[in-house]
């Protein structure tokens, strides 16, 4: 259409949605939430004919589209997906239509005004998320990376709970401190290729691959290294991988149901995509040199979180601490470095994005009944509202991996490749699968406290009368629907990233993986530095 | 015909569907009979399958369902886990047992839960109970195991959880049972998820045996050998004759043993002979086990199959042949140790699901839930899931010495921990529960010494009594319910919304202490109860006295065959598992005399009325098979093989599947001596409790005897769960709120923001003042000066110094940072 791909066509239509929204008045509210809602669903709409078109068996850059930008500083627009992206760009169109229709009656929209704007700040919110996963140019990625940041400062600073303010610093100072290092990293990239796209005719992986840009590695202050940490920094922030996560719970906690959704969904998940595109396409020595230390992060980030999550008396920040633990699972999926780690880290980042964005719609539609988020002001919901108390079963049963529910498939696939991993092995695995035994722990608990128990609190009893609006149920069955989708099938969701996953690892991660690794993990170490000497 | 299985699984699945979404607009009756219908439906397709498998020799199928063929399949990691399901005699085996009884409980329920308000979620629940243990047996790779595996461990919690909304903390403690349940198999499932990482990377697949594996070649191997004998001899009483010869020469060493399939087969089915009477004249124990046009290669093993296309356990044969070494990553193993790694692994997921030491411990608790669920999870089905895995796995554990010592050595002391913690309970149900643990022991210990079939066959004795005793119980506890009632309210009993709100007296329907003299109230419940106990404790003829038998005999014969450490482990066990089954027969004839004899110790006793038909009557049923099931497998050699038309037929029918099996031989020495000590435990339980002595005073007959310190710590449990809690629980809860409060939020969260935003402040604190006077006012005072300053500055950065470029972005960037968050820090960020 008028030349556009259809890439472009979804990253754009909700900055076209945006775009009609700052010409309607506030009052017309109902128009407004609408068009958002409506602008989100063609999104979606127009990401699954993105995945309708898709080739599974071409492991490149697909529909893609370029124009130059700065051509002065080889920056270009240059859009497109691949294996590794589709499926994170249809979860942002999928989770934004949920998000938006949980906000229709959230109370706190209500009661400090300003709708228009709300809606105005998360199409601009998916149109920046939707441009981190397709852009393949590093300046222009990074342009999104930071755009991310001011709906959601907005979002929690707005219309957050008591303590929004010193979250919303505390969420963009943080992400900003670890951009920081990541554009420094980006600019050296760039201005030595003398371009900033990735792929393309004289794109920056072309010149790795060809041997005209070099990222000399041998040790930890290597320049492969340092650029590596320069972008995993950054993305370890955005995660959060342990021990940089202490702003997360804040942001969770105070940020409103759809922020968090949002938040959880899809923000986290920039981090581990960018890791996948940028750490170990761009530096795939580096990534075989630095995987068992991030493995250890990982390891500790899933114990630590789940047992974290244990102590709390706060059901989101309970489910908040909770990503913790499952996105170690994700990082440690993805620096085994091999197709099973990868594919399962990747379907992971979707399985999450779904079971805690599920968990955090419940736990707000509780909050708007009761106004609290306090375990101990709960107990015996599930008599008082069987059928939530059955969704969130679904969902607590998701989030803890239960076998034909979507998030087992994950993680099941992330252990074994951890496991096959010629970096990773038993030890890592047999840390990480503790994981599974501690979701279960911290999860039952939350269920029980919440849900089981006796129905005596009188303000529980009145929950009797507010069942769940049409609304709050039309929003969860996607969200059921997918779970059981993904956890019956899939496969489908497997084939799509294969052919990308199999070529990054057999074309960059396999090779950088020196022979002697399969005899010791510390050969690894001496052989890097031989290699380099 | 075999393709029909997926449907033992829909036909459940499809009644746990209508329920969840009509359920509450049906009435009670329908919710049951959609129950009732799905159960009896699996039954009825189990049955089919059994029939199909009788007519073709035993001969397995491997299927792929309809739609859900793939699961997990990422083809570039050379990862493939279709759903897949196997029909063999074992899987058989083990879905006419879940239907079966399932299917009776299904109709107790309808009785037991009439009047509870969550009446069709219960129902709900035990269908997708059947469902996921269905997908547990019928699985072809340990992936599908696994999903049933925690499938039914999920409904176990739903189940035990069921009442979570009881008054006075009752619904919370029931939901604690529930979580203790889920947890302690939890850590199992960590153990099974190990073994099962171990196999992929050991054997490059999850499927137990490809299409077209020949799983037993020993069974063959016989089969051919039998064939050359016997040859022309097509008739089937001669070829019975043949069959039993063969068995019966194998019986002082059981090593060859498995001359079975065909011949053993058609004697009793004249149809199938017939059937295939043409075709097989040629030879029929090699075309009709495999199924394949008579003219077709006919394979008596796997040798023709490269080794890349066996499934775990034929690979695994193949690779013990070889002696080879596997490599993990940095580490690379022995096959030997990788399996016996895998083993142990597998162990502990045994322990956790068929509650063995160290896991066993939420079983007894598990008794919160409703007493059909006990019945049909917590006794005959789930529970058992363990022991199904290990002789599924048999080719595995039997490689491994190390592991089957360990083993035997598990369950024999679960056998006779659990026996004697048994001894001491005044719960009704709890008895039941630490007899269930023992039984399974009983199972365990027979796989440690390599004795598969046994296990199997107590497996399934069990099912049936233990069902009888659960659901006998449940009855008991009902008829003292409604006697309670009667007493209180004069009503007729049947508004009692949720079971055992009674008043809030001390009163309990399932303690022991209030009952007495039932046996005159409730006499189809007694006699029914009568025939479990005797089942239970080993009495000849009933069908705990064959499996038990069976097993104890498979443990002297290994520990006198095999003088390595399996053999140790044999005799151990076998001394722990005689004493452990004299305990049996004594806490059984106590519970005997604590409830149905003597005279009644609480008035709800004495107005106890019999249960309703719809509970009686798989009560009488179950009885029956109690009687009578232990004749599927009479040895040999007594004169009663008769009765099911032939011995050992039911090891005949498991060896097929299981490559090491053997035919248990019957020494009639030990079987005197099992029996003398069940009777012996018998009288002297009847000797200190009968004639009302069981409970005077407040005291348990056996605490006034020297016994008492005993009874003590048999009542207090051995103290499993305090010791829990003091080295696991409390540490836990510990550590967690150390985490999460000390070090994470009070630390971690604000100290590390408050590092940065020192940081920040510092920063801006230095350059606030150079900004301010230099930058500004010179903006301010040559416009001009600056617009110089800045191009020839612009001009710099475009000589391709990167360095600085960055630099300068970097403190720009900070700048505008530091610019905005200054107001807010200073009030008070």
């Amino acid at each position: 259409m008028f030349g556009l791909s259809i890439v472009t066509l979804t990253l754009f239509l909700p900055l076209v949605g945006m775009t009609v929204l700052l010409f309607m008045k506030e009052e017309q509210q109902n128009e407004i939430k609408w068009t958002a809602f409506g602008v989100s669903v063609a999104t979606f709409f127009a990401s699954l004919l993105m995945w309708i078109g898709f080739d599974n068996t071409n492991p490149d850059l697909q529909m893609v589209q370029q124009w130059a930008w700065i051509p002065q500083f080889g920056i270009n627009y240059y859009a497109g997906v691949d294996g590794l992206s589709l499926l994170l760009v249809i979860l942002t169109t999928f989770i934004m239509p949920i998000a938006i229709m949980s906000s229709f009656h959230a109370h706190v929209i209500e009661e400090r005004g300003r709708a228009k704007l709300y809606y105005i700040f998360m199409l601009l919110l998916e149109w920046a998320m939707i441009g981190v996963f397709v852009v393949h140019d590093l300046f222009v990625f990074y342009v999104f990376w930071e755009i991310t940041l001011v709906p959601m400062y907005f979002l929690i600073g707005i219309w957050g709970g008591e303590e929004r303010r010193y979250a919303s610093i505390k969420f963009f100072l943080y992400t900003m401190a670890g951009s920081i290092l990541m554009l420094i990293a980006i600019l050296y990239l760039g201005t030595n290729a003398g371009t900033f796209t990735l792929e393309g005719a004289g794109g920056i992986l072309e010149q790795l691959a060809n041997g005209s840009l070099t990222l000399p590695m041998g040790g930890f202050f290597s320049l492969q290294n340092l650029l590596f940490l320069g972008f995993f920094i950054a993305f370890a922030i955005k995660v959060p991988v342990w021990p940089f996560h202490s702003w997360l719970p804040d942001a969770h906690v105070q940020a409103p149901t759809a922020g968090s959704v949002i938040l959880a969904g899809v923000l986290l998940k920039m981090g581990t995509y960018g890791m996948v595109r940028f750490n170990l396409q761009l530096f795939p020595e580096a990534s075989v040199f630095m995987a068992p230390v991030v493995a250890v992060l990982a390891v500790i980030g899933i114990i630590y979180g789940a047992w974290v999550s244990y102590a709390q008396t706060d059901v989101k920040k309970l489910v908040a601490y909770s990503s913790i633990s499952h996105l170690g699972f994700v990082v440690l999926g993805i620096f085994a470095l091999n197709q099973a780690g990868i594919s399962g880290g990747t379907l992971q980042m979707i399985n999450h994005g779904i079971s805690t964005g599920g968990l955090f719609l419940l736990v707000g539609m509780l909050y708007e009944r009761r106004h609290t988020k306090a375990l101990d002001a709960f107990g015996g919901i599930w008599k008082a509202m069987p059928v939530y108390g059955g969704i969130s079963l679904v969902v607590t049963l998701s989030s803890m991996g239960l076998p034909g529910l979507n998030g087992f498939v994950g993680e099941f696939t992330i252990l074994l490749g951890a496991f096959g991993s010629s970096v990773l092995g038993l030890t890592y695995t047999l840390f990480a699968t503790l994981g599974v035994i501690l979701a279960a722990i911290y999860m039952l608990h939350m269920f029980q406290k919440v849900y089981l128990g006796e129905l005596d609190k009188p303000e529980n009893i009145a929950l009797k009368d507010q069942p769940l609006t049409w609304q709050e149920i039309a929003v969860m069955i996607p969200i059921l629907v997918a779970i059981f989708l993904i956890g019956l099938r899939p496969a489908p969701f497997f084939a799509t990233m294969d052919a990308s996953v199999n070529q990054l690892v057999e074309e960059k991660l396999e090779l950088a993986i020196p022979q002697e690794a399969t005899e010791s993990t510390a050969a690894i170490d001496q052989t890097v530095v031989d290699s380099e000497g | 015909m075999a393709q029909i299985v997926p449907l033992i699984i829909l036909i459940p699945a499809l009644g746990a569907f209508i329920n969840t979404f009509w359920g509450s607009r049906l009435e009670e009756r329908q919710s049951a009979l959609v129950g009732i219908f799905a159960s009896t439906g699996a039954f009825i397709v189990a049955l089919l399958l059994f029939f199909n498998l009788m007519g073709n020799n035993y001969q397995e199928a491997v299927i792929n369902p309809f739609f859900f063929d793939s699961w997990i399949r990422i083809p570039s990691a050379g990862v493939e886990i279709p759903w897949q399901m196997r029909v063999d005699t074992l899987s058989v085996t083990m879905m006419l047992v879940i239907t079966g009884v399932g299917s009776l409980i299904h109709v107790y329920a309808m009785g037991y839960m009439h009047g509870d308000p969550r009446f069709s979620r219960f129902f709900t629940y035990l269908n997708m109970f059947l469902a996921f243990m269905l997908v547990l047996v019928t699985g072809n790779n340990f992936l599908m195991l696994f999903v049933g595996w925690e499938g039914v461990g999920l409904c176990s919690y739903l189940l035990i959880g069921f009442w979570f909304d009881k008054p006075h903390g009752e619904g919370y403690k029931n939901a604690n049972a529930a979580r203790k349940a889920f947890i302690a198999n939890r850590v199992g499932d960590f153990g099974l998820l190990m073994a099962i990482f171990l196999i992929f990377w050991t054997f490059g697949t999850l499927d137990f045996y490809k299409a077209g594996e020949v799983v037993n070649t020993h069974a063959l191997t016989g089969v051919a050998a039998s064939q050359n004998a016997g040859h022309g001899d097509e008739h089937g009483s001669d070829a019975s004759h043949g069959a039993e010869d063969s068995h019966s020469t194998t019986e002082d060493g059981h090593a060859s043993i498995i001359v079975l399939t065909g011949a053993a087969l058609q004697e009793t089915h004249g149809d199938a002979t017939d059937a295939h009477g043409s075709e097989s004249a040629s030879g029929h124990g090699e075309t009709d086990a495999h199924g394949v046009a008579p003219d077709a290669p006919v394979y008596l093993n796997n040798d023709h199959i490269p080794t890349e296309l066996l499934g775990v356990f034929g690979k695994a044969e193949r690779m013990l042949a070889e002696n080879a070494t596997v490599q993990f990553g940095p580490f690379s193993l022995g096959i030997g140790a990788v399996i016996t790694l895998i083993t142990l692994f597998m162990l502990l997921g045994a322990t956790g699901k068929s509650a063995q030491i160290p896991l066993f411990i939420w079983l007894p608790d598990a008794m919160a839930g409703p007493t059909p669920v006990s019945a049909l999870i917590h006794a005959a089905t789930m529970v058992t899931a363990g022991v199904y895995m290990m002789v599924r796995s048999n080719v595995l554990f039997h490689a491994s010495d190390t592991t089957s010592f360990i083993v035997a050595i598990i369950g024999a002391t679960t056998a006779l921990m659990a026996g004697f913690v048994a001894l001491g309970q005044w719960d009704i149900k709890k008895v039941l529960a630490y007899s269930t643990v023992s039984q399974l022991g009983f199972m365990v210990a027979a796989v440690g010494f390599q004795a598969y079939v046994p296990a199997m066959f107590h497996l399934v004795t069990h099912a049936f009594f233990k069902a009888l005793l659960f659901l006998g119980s449940g009855s008991v506890i009902h008829g003292m319910e409604h006697g309670h009632h009667h007493l209180h309210d004069h009503h007729d009993g049947h508004d009692h919304d949720e079971h055992a709100i009674v008043e809030h007296d001390a009163f309990d329907p399932q303690d022991m202490r209030y009952m007495g003299g039932l046996a005159r109230r409730m006499p189809l419940t007694y006699l029914t109860y009568l025939i479990g106990t005797l089942a239970l404790a080993g009495i000849f003829p009933f069908a705990g006295f064959w499996s038990k038998d069976e097993i104890l005999a498979d443990a002297f014969l290994k520990g006198v065959e095999d003088g390595g450490l399996v053999g140790a482990g044999a005799f151990i066990a076998l001394g722990m598992l005689l004493v452990a089954a004299g305990f049996t027969a004594f806490y059984m004839w106590r519970q005997m005399e604590l409830v149905f004899y003597g005279e009644h110790r609480h008035d709800a006793a004495a107005h106890a009325p019999e249960s309703a038909p719809s509970m009686v009557i798989p009560l009488l049923v179950l009885a029956f098979f109690s009687l009578t099931i232990g004749f599927m497998n009479t040895p040999s050699g007594i004169g009663l093989a008769w009765i099911a038309g032939g011995a050992h037929r039911f090891a005949d029918w498991i060896i097929v599947s299981v490559q090491h099996a053997h035919v248990g031989v019957f020494l009639p020495l030990l079987a005197v001596v099992a029996l003398s000590v069940g009777i012996g435990a018998i009288l002297l339980a009847r000797s200190i409790y009968g004639s009302g002595k069981a409970y005077v005073d407040g005291k348990d007959a056996l605490q006034k005897t020297a016994f008492a310190p005993g009874f003590q710590l048999s009542s207090a449990r051995l103290y499993w769960d305090e010791t829990y809690f003091a080295l696991f629980i409390n540490p836990f809860i510990r550590a967690s709120k150390f985490f999460g409060i000390t070090l994470d939020w009070n630390w971690w969260h604000d100290g590390f923001h408050h590092a940065l935003r020192d940081l920040f402040n510092g920063f801006g604190r230095i350059l606030a003042r150079p900004i301010e006077t230099g930058i500004i006012d010179a903006t301010v005072m040559g416009v001009g000066r600056f617009a110089t300053w800045v191009s020839s500055w612009m001009r710099r950065i475009q000589t391709g110094y990167v360095r600085t470029y960055a630099v300068v972005l970097l403190s720009g960037a900070i700048l505008v940072i530091i610019a905005l968050l200054i107001p807010l820090f200073q009030n008070g960020g």
